[in-house]
């Protein structure tokens, strides 16, 4: 048997040291501030699990996981399948490939909280294009919280469907002219060649979409912020916000990080769960 | 089943073609049989894959006519002319079984249950499945693949024709055997009319009962693999099948015999040539003759092939291989004969018809 050398493990080590600054180390005060109560002289007293009880037991904390999870659900069921329908009705060649992409990627060059100030506008009742033309139907996102969800997941998908549609694309042009010929020598429909070509080829890359979209959805924060400033709809991330209490933002984060942990692997799992053994190679070129 | 002509295909992938250079088919004719075995052979590049995607209708020719059985299908799609198709790498659906792969030409067809599973079920027996039959595709090696890609080729018993596109490229040697004797034996039950398109000439040869050699856009001949080897009608023919080829030497005509060089080699009659052609001498090695007499050559190297060995040897500046008979010894100044049934005359690459080719 070949000798270990165990001092091959000091390359890893600046990998290690980065890793704790970026990750572990803030993630560890947080975990400390969660079970501690801060009082303003700056004394530290040990409170246990209080502060998690205190979040889980809390009526706001509940609705506003609630509107996340509803929130993301629509963001998910409108951006993936329009992404994917777009991608699907890009060109392939031609001017009009660089033209599109160009196009597609503009939205998500605009910073976050640009947007939100964007659509503040162009929402207004008053002033914003949108605002004044839906007036008449009774529309006003200040006022009503129908209104203000229903301009958060319109700027959402606006903001958004290029990444899953522009990630779509470059699953779709890695499908080989082969596959396309053979479900024509099979005689498969349009939607068999979608459901058992397009599709499986897609799943990797809408893989990724889906993780993003709800992570980030999820996660949303600077867009509301922007809009509606801390009004209806309460999110998560701005009730987090409104906590005055350091422990108890420390385990309402930690709870929230937890949660999306959580539905990640989910996602993750149930999406990858057909892929069985890996890719042979050779395959089709 | 059909009988599938070719009227003056030509084809060029690019708009507008000018020049004879632009076409990938320069211009074919050609029939293929109702239930015949023919085998495409030619280099790469040389039009044999769009040849078949015309005839699959993957590819609509630029000039002439696809006919099945008489009747002009050119303007027919694909699905509608009812062909199956084999390509060079594996397709499959990644998430279907390996059964419902095979089955899924049928279904799209709208074939009763249990037809599918009684056709199903032989495919499986023919291209070797069964372990695999209800494992997902997606997680098969690349041999496996193939063989689902060429179930899917088979598992159709009413196609005008199955054309197979260098179907075992990716395939290990062992079982290249095996699956070309599955086709084979298909071939021979079913009598469908099956287009083999290869590179190797083993393969065409084993497989096929007609050979068609392509050559720059031009099918250069149709025949037996025993008219290729006797009479090959091409310079290419001659040197793409044969191991080694043939011989190619410049010579000129001098009435009713061929000069190279400086010898003469005489020929049963003089045919007639136009003089301002490219004339050219073609023997196989296996009609090259050493001995004390002929024409004086220097002996180059020995390359032993296993069963049978190869001389090269220089002949006034021109390399000739000779094939030595078992046992058969070099001379130490060798002269070359060349035995008057191999001996071919080309004219711009072409074969000339020299009745009964010289006598030495």
């Amino acid at each position: 048997m070949k000798p270990v050398n165990h001092r091959a493990w000091f390359l890893v080590a600046p990998m290690l040291v980065l890793v704790a600054f970026t990750a572990v180390i803030p993630l560890m005060t947080v975990v400390n501030y969660s079970v501690q109560y801060v009082a303003t002289n700056a004394q530290f007293h040990w409170v246990g699990d209080l502060w998690f009880r205190e979040v889980l037991h809390s009526e706001k904390f509940w609705n506003a996981l609630w509107r996340n999870l509803v929130f993301s659900g629509f963001i998910l069921a409108i951006e993936i399948p329009l992404g994917v329908l777009i991608a699907l009705n890009m060109p392939r060649k031609g001017w009009g490939v660089p033209v599109c992409l160009v196009l597609m990627a503009l939205p998500l060059l605009v910073p976050w909280y640009v947007v939100g100030m964007i659509w503040q506008m162009f929402g207004r009742v008053d002033i914003g294009l949108m605002g004044v033309m839906l007036r008449d139907l009774g529309y006003n996102y200040e006022g009503d919280p129908i209104d203000a969800w229903f301009t958060l997941i319109l700027m959402d998908v606006w903001h958004w469907t290029s990444l899953v549609a522009l990630l779509a694309y470059a699953g779709l042009v890695s499908i080989p002219d082969a596959y396309y010929q053979a479900a024509r020598i099979d005689g498969a429909s349009k939607w068999s060649v979608f459901r058992f070509i397009q599709l499986p080829k897609m799943a990797r890359v809408l893989t990724i979409a889906v993780l993003l979209r709800f992570m980030d959805s999820f996660m949303i924060f600077t867009e509301p912020f922007a809009v509606i400033a801390g009004g209806d709809p309460v999110f998560l991330s701005t009730e987090l916000k409104q906590t005055v209490e350091l422990g108890q933002k420390a385990a309402m984060s930690l709870i929230y990080f937890l949660i999306i942990l959580l539905f990640s692997w989910i996602f993750y799992t149930v999406m990858t769960r057909d892929d069985g053994e890996p890719q042979s190679p050779g395959g089709a070129s | 089943m059909a009988r599938i002509d070719l009227d003056n295909i030509r084809h060029a992938y690019a708009p507008n073609p000018t020049q004879e250079s632009d076409y990938a088919l320069r211009r074919v004719n050609h029939a293929f049989e109702d239930g015949g075995a023919y085998a495409l052979l030619g280099p790469s590049g040389c039009g044999k894959t769009s040849m078949l995607n015309i005839i699959s209708g993957l590819v609509a020719p630029t000039e002439g006519r696809v006919l099945f059985n008489g009747e002009d299908v050119t303007q027919r799609s694909t699905e509608k002319r009812n062909i199956a198709q084999v390509f060079q790498f594996p397709v499959v659906y990644d998430s279907m079984t390996v059964r419902e792969n095979l089955a899924f030409p049928l279904r799209n067809r709208g074939v009763k249950n249990a037809e599918i599973r009684k056709r199903v079920d032989e495919v499986i027996d023919v291209v070797g499945l069964g372990a695999l039959a209800s494992r997902r595709a997606r997680g098969l090696t690349a041999d496996e693949k193939q063989k689902i890609s060429l179930g899917r080729g088979l598992v159709r018993p009413d196609v005008s024709a199955i054309l197979f596109d260098e179907p075992l490229t990716v395939v290990d040697p062992h079982m290249k055997w095996q699956l070309r004797a599955s086709l084979r034996e298909v071939h021979r039950r079913t009598a469908t009319t099956m287009i083999y398109v290869t590179h190797d000439q083993t393969e065409a040869l084993t497989f096929a009962s007609k050979v068609v050699v392509m050559y720059d856009g031009l099918i250069v001949q149709v025949g037996t693999p025993a008219e290729l080897f006797d009479k090959p009608s091409h310079t290419f023919v001659g040197y793409f099948i044969g191991s080694p080829g043939m011989n190619i030497v410049p010579a000129s005509l001098n009435g009713a015999s061929m000069q190279i060089g400086a010898h003469v080699v005489p020929l049963a009659s003089a045919p007639r040539v136009d003089g301002q052609r490219k004339l050219e001498f073609g023997v196989r090695p296996e009609f090259v003759r050493l001995g004390a007499q002929g024409i004086p050559a220097t002996i180059s190297r020995v390359e032993d092939a296993g069963r049978y060995r190869v001389a090269h040897l220089n002949m006034d500046g021109n390399a000739i291989a000779a094939l030595l008979r078992e046992g058969e010894e070099v001379p130490a100044s060798p002269h070359i004969t060349f035995d008057p049934i191999g001996v071919h005359l080309y004219a711009d690459s072409w074969r000339v018809d020299v009745a009964g080719a010289g006598a030495q």
